[in-house]
């Protein structure tokens, strides 16, 4: 009987409001898919993040011109022997050049005029640990025959801290986004209780339980929260179908793609968060409207 | 039952006291009137007995209970055992007789099962056999305070508060509340009524408290309005 009261008037209150509550699903919507946009992004940061850094090589370019053969020993020599070192590979000159040729191409006029002559020979190295490139970068520095040290971590990094920057503008738009959904949420919620001051009066009078009294306001909003995170659930599953799988597949190689169950998760992860949300901001709303 | 031990109640920026140092004591069964002037101070004194406000100083004990500093969470408990009348009945306008009653078993965790039993009867003893499912809107002012009663009465409180109950009713319908209050008040339920109504208090001929800008004036057991 209590569970059937309460939950009739959840649906009579979404009702009654219904342009406040179509508000405040859209805002909860907004405010949650770039919330769930935000961590899909980071999980997907840290996974490429793995990727990249199991991948990721130390190249020592030697000098083009007046490198000697005993010079490249001793790196080599050195090499071998180094503790930083997990394993390294050597380029000549034509590897260079077919490397240089993929490169660029989409020049082929720069690739004619490219001699293999004009290009580096190079170590490839990769670190145990893709970190102690600056121990790694003293050590070297300097020595005979080398040209330049380049740590594509620090290429990546930059990839990496673009990323970060647009993760950090998601969460900003999803917080703002969020306060507005809040502010939203205790109005309706008000509004609400306002519509039904009689009730609640007589209620409080009679000595109605304080969460009898709340409950049907509170669950309203934690109705508009979880259908609020299931309408963004389906945009990021749109999202992931059209966008990530559908005009930036080229980019497939470059970004790892999103897995399904990052995508899935987010549908419990938003409900609860939307659920949260409303409720805890519904009830503080609510106690300081209706005081006992 | 009712015990008030020197309370005084001062609203926030108000210049004086609503009451000031007041003490009485209310024996179960008894039924009282509070009367004098408005803004003497006598809705203070419900509003307190209901907790709807806390004394600035005092005690006040209803029902055994410590009032004064009672936790928010045990207020709702604490009104069950309190039923309330007012000048404005405050009933619900969408809703029955019937259901006006029965919203009030409701909201406390009655069944149906128990309002279907108990509400007609309380509705029989406040007089309004037959108009169970009139709307308020189709009840005259007595019939709706009838209601109020009945709602106020259906779970059998121990104190019976009424603000003014009569105050918009002719004299006629207004005896007609008192009789309904003073069966009530038989039935072993301690009754509080207010109100600045000289006839009803002349002819009730019970304890009488006057209140005069926020101290009681006199007390007097069988008493008229003075």
């Amino acid at each position: 009987m209590r569970l059937k009261y309460v939950l009739s008037e959840v649906a009579v209150g979404l009702w009654r409001n219904v342009t406040m509550t179509i508000a405040m699903m859209i805002t909860m919507a907004v405010s949650l898919t770039l919330l769930g946009a935000s961590v899909l992004l980071y999980l997907q940061v840290n996974h490429m993040r793995e990727v990249y850094y199991e991948q990721v090589e130390v190249t020592v370019f030697l000098k083009a011109q007046e490198n000697t053969t005993q010079e490249r020993t001793a790196i080599e020599a050195d090499l071998t022997a180094d503790p930083l070192v997990q394993s390294f590979d050597f380029e000549d000159r034509n590897e260079a050049y077919e490397r240089f040729k993929i490169i660029f191409e989409n020049a082929p006029e720069l690739v004619a005029q490219t001699k293999p002559e004009s290009l580096p020979e190079s170590f490839r190295i990769k670190l145990k640990d893709p970190n102690s490139f600056s121990a790694f970068n003293e050590k070297y520095r300097g020595k005979p025959g080398i040209e330049t040290i380049i740590d594509q971590k620090e290429l990546v990094e930059k990839v990496f801290t673009v990323l970060g920057s647009v993760q950090t503008l998601a969460l900003i738009i999803a917080v703002v986004q969020g306060v507005a959904a809040l502010l939203l949420v205790i109005n309706t919620i008000q509004v609400a209780a306002y519509s039904k001051r009689r009730e609640v009066a007589v209620m409080k009078l009679v000595g109605a339980s304080n969460w009898f009294i709340q409950a049907p306001f509170v669950l309203e909003a934690v109705a508009a929260g979880v259908i609020g995170a299931f309408l963004a659930y389906i945009v990021l599953v749109l999202a992931k179908i059209y966008v990530f799988d559908g005009a930036l597949e080229p980019l497939a190689a470059v970004m790892t793609p999103i897995p399904w169950s990052n995508v899935h998760l987010m549908l419990p992860l938003l409900a609860a968060a939307g659920a949260l949300i409303s409720s805890v901001v519904g009830w503080f709303g609510l106690r300081f409207y209706i005081r006992v | 039952m009712i015990a008030l031990e020197h309370v005084t109640k001062t609203y926030p920026k108000a210049s004086r006291p609503s009451l000031n140092d007041v003490s009485v004591a209310i024996e179960k069964g008894e039924f009282v009137f509070f009367i004098g002037p408005s803004g003497s101070g006598k809705s203070t004194m419900i509003k307190l007995l209901l907790r709807e406000i806390q004394p600035t100083k005092g005690k006040i004990v209803v029902n055994n209970r410590e009032v004064g500093n009672m936790r928010s969470w045990r207020i709702p408990n604490f009104r069950r055992s309190i039923g309330c009348v007012f000048q404005d009945f405050r009933l619900l306008p969408n809703r029955t007789a019937y259901e006006n009653v029965a919203f009030a078993l409701e909201v406390i965790g009655k069944t149906q099962a128990v309002a279907r039993r108990v509400v007609p009867e309380v509705l029989e003893l406040v007089g309004l056999g037959g108009k169970e499912h009139r709307y308020p809107n189709e009840l005259s002012g007595g019939e709706q305070q009838r209601v109020a009663v009945a709602r106020a009465f259906v779970n059998r409180p121990l104190i019976l508060l009424a603000d003014e109950p009569t105050g918009n009713l002719d004299p006629d319908t207004s005896i007609e509340i008192m009789r309904l209050l003073d069966r009530i008040n038989r039935t072993g339920t301690t009754v509080v009524m207010v109100t600045h109504d000289s006839n009803i208090v002349n002819q009730m001929r019970r304890r009488v408290v006057e209140i005069e800008g926020g101290k009681i004036v006199r007390d007097q057991p069988r008493g008229v309005y003075g």
